[in-house]
């Protein structure tokens, strides 16, 4: 915790409290899948940072597989009915 | 809706000619496509959304290559903490911002990178069990 306080994060707009952060790190932990961050209500604010780094690098990864796929799917599949397809799903 | 504009997109990508171009080169330009759909969507309040529109249109090669050590609009800040530092470098537009709104713009970054990772992955295996059935 004392940490915290040494980092130059007072210039700006006023002082930022750790309570601020706090729940800044709570939105930030919500948002991460439970697998990553098990079931515990406290985990330390490192983690949190950790397992958002590492899940945005994943997130970064199936991107670039799924377009990846979705460029090889292009080649051989009429967009039409795919697109038809999907818009079907997406509705239901 | 974002899932209209980036099938729209894809369709785009379809007409400008699969003959002619390699399946990497059309790769990035899907991926490309995915990340402005999902800024566009995100709107201009967000910071991380306007910082991927602005790296997306500055494509490399076209036009003057701005001198990186130039002109940056804030001085980024100086990290201490090696993950906070990690943070700022994969939240587009981090670099820049104070502690609180990088925390801010990572959650709700990821929040639509995992949407649009969801709807790819829908549009790939609906396009997948198409081409099955055929």
């Amino acid at each position: 915790m004392s940490t915290r306080r040494s980092r130059s994060r007072q210039a700006g707009a006023g002082r930022i409290t750790d309570e601020q952060i706090d729940d800044l790190m709570s939105k930030l932990q919500a948002i991460l899948p439970e697998a990553r961050l098990g079931r515990n209500d406290r985990v330390s604010a490192a983690k949190v940072l950790q397992e958002a780094c590492g899940y945005i690098r994943s997130l970064h990864r199936e991107m670039d597989d799924l377009s990846e796929r979705l460029s090889e799917l292009l080649s051989t599949t009429e967009m039409s009915s795919a697109q038809a397809a999907v818009v079907r799903s997406l509705l239901m | 809706m974002v899932a209209l504009r980036f099938l729209r997109a894809l369709s785009l990508v379809r007409c400008s000619g699969p003959g002619a171009r390699s399946p990497s080169y059309r790769a990035r330009g899907i991926r490309r496509a995915a990340y402005a759909c999902m800024a566009a969507s995100a709107g201009p309040r967000r910071a991380w959304s306007r910082a991927l529109l602005r790296k997306i249109r500055r494509r490399p090669g076209r036009g003057l290559r701005r001198p990186r050590a130039v002109i940056r609009r804030r001085r980024p800040v100086g990290g201490g903490d090696p993950l906070e530092v990690a943070l700022r470098r994969l939240v587009p537009g981090g670099g820049c911002m104070e502690y609180c709104r990088l925390l801010e713009e990572a959650a709700d970054y990821v929040k639509c990178l995992a949407m649009q990772v969801r709807l790819m992955q829908t549009i790939v295996d609906s396009a997948s069990h198409v081409n099955s059935i055929d």
